[in-house]
């Protein structure tokens, strides 16, 4: 920002008849304006941290989950959500999900998860 | 496992020993449990103080209270940073001890840029890498120690960098109660992309308020970084307010919302002026959120009176306004060696000045109008921010424009900002927009999630989350061969085989040592012949921490630390004989058939009678007690007055108190006594018996008398010594 002398008399103008209840409320009005869209972007995105996070409430490891989201980001598939596709291709093949993505860490399973969440046909 | 034997140290490898298997036994946040006010502890009456500790080290003054120890109704923090969880554990315990009950673990440096979980024990720098392992094992020796001292201690560390949403499941699942979470610390202070920061600390807090954890924010830190603090508090407003509401609106109560607030200014300014309006006005705007209110490091210097002195007017701020904790940097902080030593004296600061101010708003009361134009003026420059903020777009613009930690006063700017890129930083690129089909089939996601209809909880998906069936949690030992717990403990194993020891300040036997030294030289040479000292002495890595310049050229005082290179073999100590004391009810036949008359004072000019009157009165616990009439001299007593006094009462002994040491003062006072009695012919007659708190019994025989009482004596100890005498001399002449 560009330097600038402190000019609080004028700027404060249209706050200083405010009572101090009507300050504190202000302020929050504002903090609440400032942060509701950052809410929203969380709501709707999400990240490798976050896909990892998911893996580990399942019950993988971190390791395992690190080279699954890996897998996953590289694919450009995190947006379908990492235990998404763990869980779905476990359903798939009608096995253990843990057992799944193990599988799918040794390289196994990618045709078909191309096929289910990319719509590519064998 | 074993409960915890306060005579022994704790078993770190027994804490290890099926640490696959240990679940904590909580989740959650712990406050202190408050008693009513007009509470009576011996005979003083509390107003802010909680429930007692059921083993505990009382503050140094308590000996003359019947030993008291109450404890504040703030919880109280150590922060611990060894980089060797083992030792940390050690120094929890010492610090639970002494009162504290919210026990911080500091991260590894560069903890924060690692993408993912590290596993294992390798040993951290500036605090230890946080893992599952090093995790489970300090909770499940936290939980024998609050059984030891009989209250819950809180565990806390960070959920920061670009793993936060990992490190948050991790703590839920490992009964972490607290944590330091804030995406604007990520932001400015550590570089992570700004977007990445936002997003993953939506999670993140989602699990932490699942688990109950106290959030603690990271807006201390603008403090730390602007040039001159005072300028900072208004964005102070604004960066507690944007992570207060972000983290209310993803779902955390507000009652487990702490403000991280440091009173931002220091002496020689005029701090508390500057500091009480700024303490006022945050607790108004942010009324039912918490308030952890932690020291001021920004301006520590390594001098540890000085810190002590911030330390002390920033807890006496607390008591004047409100805290719910109450934080304790070591106080080195300046010099970056928080030892044992210096947590303990910490934790010791914050509940000396806690318990010391205790109910003081019943008395001293803010003024509030004197001081409500500048609080008014605090909440318009913060609300001035908001509104340009929202003009500039928003969060990410105004970040990008570097509107924050400038070192302008709010609306005043000097255009220094940390300017981040909404698109740049660390981890940039890596946030991508849930699809529609967008699943987590877990439990605590915030967000948007497709589940499939009809569950009950998320997880019903996969027959339960690690929330709900921790069964599920995966444990993984060590990964690295060469960094790692049980290397670091073969070394402590192999000297506790040999049974030997060296000194130590935060890892088991480190070797280093602390001098301080005064020279007659200006400070360059000072320093220098400081150094010179510590090769003389054979002293290894001889560093000097602080100094103080007494006058420019008339003294320096420095301090330095060093490593002893030779081990100490604890068989081969000789410990002083313990003084032996006879049973009372011995004491009180023997006098009963046999009176006993002393005369006591304290001898040449000293004026101290407090240690004396201890032994003497009844009161006390002293001699009286026993029955034994004693002629009290008073202060400043030449010996010679002391010698006629005894030959003229008959006296049996003489007790003379000895405080002042200067120039030997004492040794010639205790000849002095001896040659007296030999000169009048009492010598045989009457024993003569010195104490002080220099005073050693070998001292005291060397010098002619017949007995030294150092620090601690009671009046037993003394009673036990006369009787015994008396009897031995009573019998030889029944002999003779």
């Amino acid at each position: 920002m560009k330097p600038r002398p402190d000019d609080f008399a004028e700027r404060s103008r249209h706050l200083q008849h405010m009572s101090d209840e009507e300050l504190d409320a202000y302020f929050w009005e504002l903090v609440e304006k400032v942060v509701d869209p950052l809410v929203e972007l969380a709501r709707t995105h999400t990240s490798p941290s976050i896909e990892r996070s998911v893996l580990l409430r399942m019950g993988f490891n971190s390791l395992e989950a690190k080279k699954l989201v890996d897998m996953i980001f590289e694919r450009g598939l995190l947006g379908k959500g990492a235990g998404h596709i763990v869980w779905r291709i476990a359903k798939e093949h009608n096995i253990d999900y843990i057992e799944a993505g193990r599988r799918l860490i040794n390289g196994m399973y990618w045709d078909d998860v191309d096929r289910i969440f990319k719509g590519v046909k064998k | 496992m074993m409960p915890l034997d306060p005579k022994k140290p704790i078993d770190i490898e027994e804490i290890l020993k099926d640490l696959d298997k240990y679940r904590p036994r909580r989740r959650g946040w712990t406050w202190r449990k408050k008693l009513p006010e007009g509470t009576k502890v011996d005979r003083y009456e509390y107003y802010q103080i909680s429930e007692p500790l059921k083993n505990s080290i009382p503050l140094p003054a308590a000996h003359y209270f019947n030993n008291i120890d109450p404890q504040p109704d703030v919880v109280i923090t150590a922060e611990i940073a060894s980089g060797r969880f083992e030792d940390d554990i050690r120094r929890m315990r010492m610090a639970a001890w002494h009162g504290a009950d919210h026990i911080m673990v500091i991260r590894t440096l560069g903890q924060s840029h690692f993408d993912g979980l590290i596993e294992g024990t390798p040993e951290g720098v500036g605090g230890i890498p946080i893992t599952r392992k090093q995790v489970r094992a300090t909770r499940k020796a936290l939980d024998l120690i609050e059984d030891e001292v009989g209250r819950p201690i809180n565990f806390h560390s960070y959920v920061s960098g670009v793993a936060g949403p990992e490190i948050a499941v991790l703590f839920a699942e490992e009964g972490v109660n607290g944590a330091h979470q804030d995406p604007q610390y990520n932001i400015l202070y550590r570089g992570v992309n700004p977007v990445r920061s936002f997003v993953d600390a939506a999670v993140a807090k989602k699990i932490m308020a699942w688990a109950g954890m106290l959030q603690i924010d990271g807006a201390h830190n603008a403090n730390a970084s602007a040039k001159i603090s005072w300028t900072v508090m208004p964005e102070l407003l604004v960066q507690h307010g944007i992570n207060c509401m972000f983290s209310l609106k993803v779902g955390m109560p507000k009652e487990n919302i702490a403000l991280s607030t440091v009173p931002p200014m220091i002496a020689p300014t005029p701090e508390m002026r500057i500091d009480l309006p700024y303490a006022v006005a945050l607790r108004e705007l942010f009324k039912g959120f918490r308030f952890r209110a932690q020291m001021n490091t920004r301006y520590i210097e390594s001098d540890l009176f000085d810190a002590t002195r911030v330390h002390v007017l920033n807890a006496v701020l607390s008591r004047l306004t409100s805290a719910d904790l109450q934080s304790t940097i070591t106080p080195d902080e300046g010099r970056n060696v928080p030892w044992h030593i210096n947590s303990i004296r910490g934790v010791e600061t914050a509940k000396h000045t806690l318990l010391a101010m205790d109910g003081i708003q019943k008395y001293v009361k803010i003024d509030r109008e004197a001081i409500r134009e500048k609080v008014r003026e605090l909440k318009m420059r913060a609300i001035l921010m908001l509104e340009e903020i929202l003009e500039m777009g928003g969060y990410f613009e105004a970040l990008e424009a570097g509107m924050f930690v400038d070192n302008g006063y709010y609306p005043e700017r000097l255009g220094d900002g940390i300017a981040r890129k909404k698109d740049g930083e660390i981890a940039a690129g890596t946030v991508v927009p849930r699809d529609p089909d967008y699943m987590a089939p877990v439990c605590e996601h915030f967000g948007y999630n497709n589940l499939p209809e009809g569950l009950e909880k998320p997880c019903d998906l996969i027959g339960g989350c690690t929330f709900h069936k921790p069964e599920k949690i995966q444990f993984i030992d060590e990964l690295d061969e060469t960094d790692n717990v049980n290397l670091r403990l073969q070394r402590v194993k192999d000297m506790k085989a040999r049974n030997v020891i060296k000194p130590e300040v935060e890892w088991y036997a480190d070797g280093w040592i602390q001098l301080d030294m005064t020279f007659s030289l200006p400070e360059e040479y000072a320093e220098a012949a400081a150094l010179a000292v510590c090769e003389r002495l054979g002293l290894e890595d001889p560093t000097i921490i602080a100094k103080t310049v007494l006058h420019p050229a008339e003294g320096t005082y420095v301090e330095v630390k060093a490593k002893v290179p030779f081990e100490i073999k604890i068989d081969e100590l000789k410990l002083p004989k313990k003084p032996e004391i006879l049973p009372e009810d011995e004491i009180f036949d023997f006098v009963a058939k046999r009176p006993i008359t002393v005369v006591a004072a304290t001898v040449g000019e000293d004026e101290h009678s407090v240690g004396l009157r201890e032994i003497l009165d009844i009161k006390h616990g002293g001699i009286e007690k026993y029955g034994i009439k004693y002629h009290y001299l008073g202060t400043s007593c030449p010996p010679e007055k002391l010698i006629d006094a005894a030959i003229e009462t008959g006296a049996d002994a003489i007790l003379a108190s000895m405080i002042i040491t200067h120039n030997d003062v004492h040794i010639k006072n205790m000849r002095r006594l001896n040659e007296l009695a030999i000169e009048k012919g009492i010598r045989d007659k009457v024993l003569i018996i010195v104490g002080g708190t220099q005073i050693t019994n070998d001292l005291a025989i060397e010098n002619g008398v017949d007995a030294g009482f150092g620090r601690g004596t009671k009046g037993i100890h003394v009673a036990s010594f006369i009787v015994k005498k008396l009897r031995e001399r009573d019998a030889q002449s029944s002999g003779n």
